[in-house]
């Protein structure tokens, strides 16, 4: 039976599943996500931080709940956990207000 | 509240909770989503690489364990142990343990609890077995118990005087989650107590005296990369405190006793086993420490692992005691496994010696 919900948190598990619809493009993704991850210029560890600021700024919340717990796992501590969303509001809110320069300019030149 | 937290003092056992009895946890282990086929069980996990049935390998590890009183309650705890826990082993069987430490084909000897140190017979006990000449001889220390009470401050010194191995609890760097998974003020007096080891050289750069860490999340998730976590650990620690330590055993909480009661209290079990299941890793299996090792009950009793003795599962064996004790006909049994195994096998592995797979 379909879930009412848009978003059910039994379907996180199953997103393998889209390799099932198209197989080399799901593949190609998975090994991609995966390769992403390792560790390289940056650790793992930072780029769990970036994952979970960017999961919140998405307001995925699978994301959310993945990244909530892969910081965990990396012992990651609360306060560097909250601090990293604040990074990506911080953005997400800096990235509404600049266009308030856009406004500005527009007004101006509309204004006598 | 109040009353919260003076349960959380207490041992199941002590509480009479249904899941202090060993029958209850393996019901719940193969209930449910292992029952109604969601989740593959452990045997039939294993029978896809043909590592059913799971059979020993050499023998490498004498694991004792000289009683469930501990100083402690953590909440994660597998034994279940605790100040109001009686079972401790006697002087009679530490005997029989030692006929056979002075014969064992083990190059180790781990000795664990509760808080071994509260065995009254404790130090009379590692002087004999330090004699036995076994090569690496560890002792759990849950570090705390050498601030407890005046009479244990020399810990630090009489586990040099023998050269005992010191493998300490340490679930994180930070005192707030010290501090939730194994009570208040722990955090603090562990600094004391590794600062003490410390002084008397242990994990020290190149200092022979070991002192290896062993951590455990605290809470419904996986431990991440040992090497990693070994890095930050060491940092943190001796940046805020001076600390050093040789390595980090990260292992993976089982879903039994304490740890088990927690996850289902918290809604977390059945997203844990899908976790455990979903982090399988068959290579793991094959350094399982079932597989190297013999665990000794406070009542002189021999199961494949400490799990297992916590779980009632004596050894499949016409040996099943230390009294009897018998290397060959030991080697020589079927592991008994449960849904609980599929702790020791998630990820990079895990046992009492860390990761298992790496």
């Amino acid at each position: 039976m379909a879930s009412q919900n848009y978003y059910d948190p039994a379907d996180l598990k199953k997103f393998g599943n889209i390799t099932e619809w198209s197989k080399e493009l799901g593949e190609k993704f998975f090994e991609y996500y995966g390769k992403v991850f390792e560790e390289g210029a940056l650790s793992a560890r930072e780029k769990s931080l970036i994952a979970l600021a960017v999961a919140h700024t998405e307001m995925c919340p699978y994301c959310i709940d993945a990244y909530s717990k892969d910081g965990l796992q990396r012992g990651i501590t609360k306060e560097e956990m909250m601090e990293a969303v604040h990074v990506g509001a911080a953005i997400k809110s800096g990235a509404s207000l600049v266009h308030g320069v856009q406004m500005m300019n527009k007004v101006n030149k509309l204004e006598m | 509240m109040l009353k919260e937290k003076k349960k959380k003092q207490q041992s199941l056992h002590k509480r009479h909770s249904d899941l202090a009895i060993a029958n209850k946890q393996l019901e719940k282990l193969s209930n449910s989503i292992f029952a109604n086929g969601e989740l593959p069980t452990f045997s039939q996990k294993i029978k896809e690489t043909d590592q059913f049935p799971l059979r020993p390998k050499k023998l490498e590890i004498l694991q004792i364990n000289v009683g469930y009183m501990c100083n402690q309650v953590c909440e994660h705890c597998h034994v279940d142990a605790g100040p109001d826990r009686k079972e401790i082993m006697t002087r009679e069987t530490m005997e029989q343990c030692l006929e056979v430490i002075r014969n064992t084909g083990a190059h180790t000897l781990d000795l664990t609890g509760g808080a071994p140190e509260m065995n009254p017979d404790f130090r009379w006990f590692v002087d004999e077995a330090s004699k036995a000449g076994i090569k690496d001889f560890i002792v759990r220390s849950n570090l705390t118990i050498i601030r407890a009470n005046k009479k244990y401050y020399d810990l630090p010194a009489f586990f040099k005087n023998h050269n005992v191995h010191v493998v300490s609890s340490m679930p994180h760097w930070t005192r707030g989650k010290t501090d939730k998974q194994r009570g208040e003020g722990v955090f603090d007096q562990s600094i004391k107590a590794l600062k003490e080891l410390n002084a008397v050289g242990y994990g020290m750069p190149d200092s022979d005296l070991r002192l290896d860490l062993v951590y455990n999340p605290s809470g419904a998730f996986l431990p991440g990369d040992q090497a990693s976590m070994e890095k930050d650990f060491k940092k943190a620690l001796l940046e805020d405190f001076g600390i050093h330590f040789h390595n980090l055993f990260a292992i993976t909480n089982l879903p039994i006793s304490r740890f088990l009661d927690y996850l289902i209290a918290s809604e977390n079990y059945e997203d844990y086993m899908y976790s455990l299941v979903d982090a399988y890793n068959p290579a793991a299996v094959a350094n399982v420490m079932c597989r190297n090792t013999i665990s000794v009950s406070w009542d002189g009793y021999l199961y494949d692992c400490d799990f297992n003795q916590m779980l009632e599962l004596k050894v499949a064996s016409k040996i099943q005691h230390i009294s009897e004790y018998n290397e060959v006909i030991l080697n020589d049994r079927k592991i008994i496994i449960s849904q609980h195994c599929y702790g020791c096998t998630a990820g990079a592995g895990s046992s009492c010696q860390g990761a298992t797979a790496t």
